[in-house]
């Protein structure tokens, strides 16, 4: 992929910190709101998507190097399985969410009902959230990033 | 007709015989049959969890083990997508 005019740089100059700002939003408020790790990684990862269609391939590759989101790929997944081991060591139960009703951080157990809603709950949740983002932002990237370099070749030796 | 021609059609209508006769066993809409899962998590997902929202609660806690399927479905994906494009990288 090549880069574009002017005119697409600028708007996604533009676009680009909104489209990160709500896939961050999205994932970090995984546990009150609609969405998750999955869903806001996609969303942070069209951002990214449009920096490469507006800039090209090559310069994104320059810029970002696709080992180093790898690394980031499996930190997220091993963090996802951490989490669920320290389960098995505190509550006895493999993805037991041994941080809920705890007091400690997102310890607080809100009242039942519709209650307004609490950053400071959901046990492990946010946690795996967290995770999941992370590991979700940097597989896809390095899926489109690299795919889209492989398609800019012109001659494979 | 070549015979994997002759073989997908036949494959096909019975997958669609199959599913033909599987709409007739569906539940009325706006009436589920079993409903004791859905209530106990509606119920007891606040106490439990400690979130207010509860399909995140049931994704990442009383099915946990789905999502560590998911994600060791993107992290193959991942490594297969490397894998292939190897000789791009530098």
């Amino acid at each position: 992929m090549s880069e574009m005019t002017k005119i697409v740089k600028t708007t996604a100059n533009i676009l680009f910190p909104f489209t990160m700002i709500f896939g961050l939003y999205v994932i970090v408020h995984g546990h009150l709101t609609p969405g998750g790790g999955f869903q806001g990684g996609a969303i942070v990862v069209s951002g990214c998507a449009l920096l490469l269609v507006a800039y090209g391939s090559s310069w994104v590759f320059d810029h970002i190097k696709d080992k180093r989101l790898a690394t980031f790929e499996s930190l997220g997944a091993i963090g996802f399985i951490t989490i669920a081991f320290l389960g098995l060591v505190f509550s006895a139960v493999f993805f037991g969410n041994f941080l809920t009703g705890s007091g400690t951080l997102f310890g607080t157990t809100p009242a039942t009902g519709s209650t307004l809603s609490n950053f400071n709950t959901g046990g492990v949740l946010p946690l795996m959230n967290f995770a999941v983002g992370v590991k979700v932002i940097a597989g896809l990237f390095v899926i489109v990033l690299v795919m889209a370099h492989a398609s800019s070749i012109k001659e494979w030796g | 007709m070549e015979k994997r021609m002759i073989a997908g059609i036949l494959v096909f209508s019975l997958l669609a015989v199959f599913f033909f006769f599987g709409i007739f066993q569906l539940h009325p809409f706006g009436e589920p049959g079993q409903v004791q899962m859905d209530d106990y998590i509606i119920t007891h997902t606040q106490n439990e969890t400690g979130t207010n929202n509860g399909v995140t609660s049931v994704v990442f806690d009383y099915r946990g083990f789905d999502t560590l399927g998911e994600a060791t479905i993107l992290f193959s994906a991942v490594a297969g997508v490397l894998l292939i494009f190897r000789r791009v990288r530098h």
